[in-house]
């Protein structure tokens, strides 16, 4: 069956504090666009740096993982599988690629936009491009995932 | 191509997943993928699709599932391109 972007969302087992992505504005089974509105009080900033809260480079990777693999790969394995079976199924992080080139402050908006590679025996590869809202590029690179049985 | 062919040409598509370098070195048939050269298990889709490519060949995923030593994937190869 072919999930909705909402039905997506609610699948996504990633949650605050740890969850960036508010929002899934495309989708289908060749590409993933989401945005994600960095908090201020998201807890990373106060150690990262003190005085200088910068958007930790792991987090911008989290961030185009959780587009770019479990949101674009839910999608996928919903269209192989029923939907209670997708939901017994979670995304871990294999391997990546990812060169930066700015940084997100507080209360910037990133947008991520992911490009399938390959879809195979429930491996994910995307090709992946963090920007922030006025078009500037942070982050490209290419993320791989896998799913497995939750638990 | 002949089996030594593949054969080579599979361990150095394997070379850059392989965690085992030295047992790489002295590969035989029989080396597991997994266990031997420990190449973690969600490269071995990495593995399998560049082989896809380097032979032009398409490897089904019941297939690749049965590939545990670098002789399965020579085997699978030279009959697929048979």
């Amino acid at each position: 069956m072919t999930l909705s972007a909402e039905e997506v969302l609610a699948l996504i087992p990633q949650q605050r504090p740890f969850r960036f992505i508010d929002r899934l504005v495309e989708l289908s089974d060749t590409r993933a666009v989401g945005e994600y509105t960095f908090r201020d009080d998201e807890s990373f900033y106060a150690g990262h740096f003190p005085g200088d809260p910068v958007t930790p480079g792991v987090i911008l990777i989290e961030t185009m993982c959780q587009t770019g693999l479990v949101a674009l790969g839910i999608y996928l394995l919903g269209l192989e599988v029923p939907k209670d079976e997708v939901a017994k199924t979670v995304t871990l992080f294999t391997d990546c690629q990812v060169d930066f080139e700015s940084i997100v402050r507080p209360g910037d908006t990133v947008r991520v936009e992911a490009e399938k590679v390959f879809w195979r025996r429930r491996k994910l590869k995307s090709n992946v491009v963090l920007s922030l809202a006025s078009g500037a590029t942070v982050a490209k690179g290419t993320v791989a995932g896998m799913g497995v049985p939750r638990g | 191509m002949t089996e030594q062919q593949v054969f080579e040409k599979v361990v150095s598509i394997i070379k850059p997943f392989a965690k085992a370098p030295e047992v790489l070195a002295s590969a035989q048939m029989e080396t597991s993928i997994l266990k031997d050269l420990k190449v973690n298990s969600a490269r071995l889709v990495d593995v399998v699709l560049e082989i896809e490519d380097a032979f032009e060949i398409e490897v089904k995923d019941e297939d690749a599932d049965k590939v545990k030593t670098i002789g399965d994937a020579v085997k699978l190869i030279l009959a697929a391109k048979a």
